[in-house]
């Protein structure tokens, strides 16, 4: 499992440039961000570098930030990647709460799933995907 | 107990000791201060005619109008010179009004507040932390003197800089916290964010008091803080805090029936109601010299608890006060207070019991926003289990208050935290009727 932060945001306007601003300013880089919203608030999902640490960052800074567990899954960037990894969750009955892709500069599509059972992990690596851990995606708060 | 001769001195002596002062207090406010010479001649009341404590129910009210018509200096009880501090209320609900005490009630004040500290089980053993303003309002210098006239270590921090707050609350070993509640949730929160545990601080104990509060936001506070939460009561009209405290039993607070007659009246026919009604809460004086009150009318709203207390303490208890009149909202018909609000959100998860209420118009009907920060811990990050959240709190609300409204789900810690009062309403009705 790789940490995600999930941030609670009203919709109001700047809100989103101040949340991004503030992960710039403290030099934390950002590998994907994912908006979900309603017409009233939104969660902002982020997968960036030393996510603890822009966790407490944001949380000093009078953001609602919490750290979600979250899989990624290396898939190659072609037609029926995505099918396959979810056909693979399905086969297994885990359901997905939600999902988004993005490509990494190699080129390699990353595929973040949340999951509502534990052991998807497992199906997914006995299924022959790559799983990613978090040293493969982002710099992790240890080694910062 | 502080004054234990006295806290638990048997009804009987305790009535007989209530209808002497009462008997004197209201000869002594005819004959100093217009107001009440006015008021009880227009209503053909003798006050040398009081043979029982029934009798009070022939004097005529006091109200806040009375003692706002009086400023600053109209309804004192004695000359000037004898007045050696002035305090004034908060002004929440309009024009300020001044009160005078003289050395004597300053002394007794100080007794008073000594209970207070006493009943909830403070000793003069404790390192006492006063967080209440100090200044005009009475709450800081109430509770320093009764602290200090304990024996209590006291330390007079007054309001403000939470940051340093819970520094000294670590640093001087405090064991006793005296602050608002909505303040010792905000000293919770910035000892969280400062990395300090306040449950594992020698901090035991908390008196509370100056706005109306929960029993779930007591449970949280007590959570929070590693504390025993005590309700503490009064208000500057009547004295100041001291006038009613819970004691360790944490179950209504016990008022000081030898310095204060408690009634509780029906605030539409001004009768009073039985033991164990709900109601308004009116106050008698019975000691005060510089300002003495006869039958305040304090706005809040609280019934006598018909019951002894197993502390053994005499005086009878009243209800935490839950609102006040004046706090009362009349929303399409229903009375409604904004603690009900409260009460609420501490038993949902995911949220924080910090909310406004914003009261506009659509049309002729009211129409209620309830804005709710998410909890800053929220356990969840999909928008379909934010909507289930903001849907449980809508109906959970509307099933306490019996009025429909809607609920807006706000950023942690965006709702103003005050140091002193919270703001939770907005009405802008009024202002919304005037626009062309």
């Amino acid at each position: 499992m790789i940490d995600q932060l999930s941030v609670f945001l009203e919709n109001k306007s700047g809100r989103l440039a101040e949340l991004t601003r503030a992960l710039g300013d403290a030099r934390i880089n950002m590998h994907a961000l994912m908006v979900a919203d309603t017409s009233e608030f939104g969660m902002i999902r982020i997968i960036c570098d030393t996510p603890l640490r822009a966790k407490e960052l944001l949380d000093e800074r009078g953001f609602g930030a919490v750290l979600t567990p979250v899989i990624a899954v290396e898939v190659p960037d072609a037609p029926g990647g995505l099918a396959d990894v979810l056909d693979a969750l399905d086969g297994a009955g885990v359901n997905v709460e939600y999902a988004y892709c993005f490509v990494e500069p190699s080129g390699e599509a990353v595929d973040v799933f949340k999951v509502d059972a534990a052991g998807a992990e497992d199906v997914l690596t006995g299924a022959g995907f790559r799983v990613l851990s978090a040293e493969e995606l982002y710099v992790p708060d240890s080694s910062s | 107990m502080y004054q234990p001769e006295l806290e638990a001195m048997g009804r009987a002596e305790l009535e007989a000791l209530q209808l002497d002062r009462l008997k004197s207090l209201l000869v002594r406010v005819y004959e100093n201060v217009d107001t009440y010479r006015r008021k009880f001649d227009d209503a053909g009341f003798d006050p040398r005619s009081v043979e029982s404590l029934d009798d009070l129910s022939r004097v005529p009210f006091t109200v806040k109008d009375d003692l706002r018509a009086a400023y600053p200096y109209g309804m004192f009880a004695v000359p000037l010179s004898d007045i050696v501090r002035v305090h004034s209320s908060s002004g929440t609900t309009g024009q300020v009004s001044v009160v005078g005490y003289t050395q004597g009630d300053i002394d007794r004040w100080a007794d008073l507040m000594a209970r207070t500290f006493a009943c909830g089980g403070a000793t003069n053993d404790d390192i006492v932390q006063v967080t209440y303003g100090y200044g005009l309002f009475t709450g800081g210098l109430g509770a320093h003197y009764g602290s200090e006239r304990l024996g209590a270590v006291t330390i007079p921090v007054s309001g403000g800089n939470t940051k340093r707050q819970v520094q000294i609350l670590k640093d001087f070993k405090v064991t006793v916290l005296a602050c608002t509640p909505s303040y010792a949730l905000l000293i919770a929160e910035t000892a969280q964010e400062l990395g300090i545990d306040p449950r594992e601080l020698p901090l035991r104990i908390g008196y509370f008091g100056a706005e109306p509060w929960s029993e779930s936001m007591r449970l949280e506070i007590e959570e929070r803080l590693g504390v025993r939460a005590i309700d503490i009561y009064g208000l500057s009209e009547v004295m100041g805090p001291g006038v009613a405290s819970e004691c360790e039993h944490q179950n209504g607070l016990h008022v000081f029936e030898d310095h204060f007659i408690v009634e509780i009246i029906d605030p539409e026919t001004l009768k009073p109601v039985p033991d164990g009604e709900y109601g308004e809460v009116v106050f008698t004086t019975l000691t005060k010299e510089g300002i003495p009150v006869v039958r305040y009318r304090t706005r809040d709203i609280s019934r006598v608890i018909p019951a002894a207390c197993g502390c053994g303490r005499t005086f009878r208890r009243i209800e935490r006060v839950t609102g006040r009149s004046d706090d009362m909202l009349i929303i399409r018909g229903v009375n409604v207070y904004p603690s009900q609000i409260e009460q609420v959100l501490v038993g949902i998860p995911n949220v924080a019991p910090h909310y406004q209420v914003v009261l506009t118009k659509r049309g002729a009907m009211d129409y209620v926003e309830v804005h709710v920060e998410v909890s800053p811990d929220f356990a969840f990050d999909e928008v379909r289990e934010l909507e289930a959240l903001q849907r449980r709190v809508k109906s959970e609300i509307e099933s306490a208050l019996a009025v429909s409204i809607a609920v807006k789900l706000v950023e942690p810690k965006s709702i103003a935290r005050s140091e002193g009062k919270a703001k939770r309403v907005v009405d802008l009705r009024a202002q919304e009727g005037e626009q062309p």
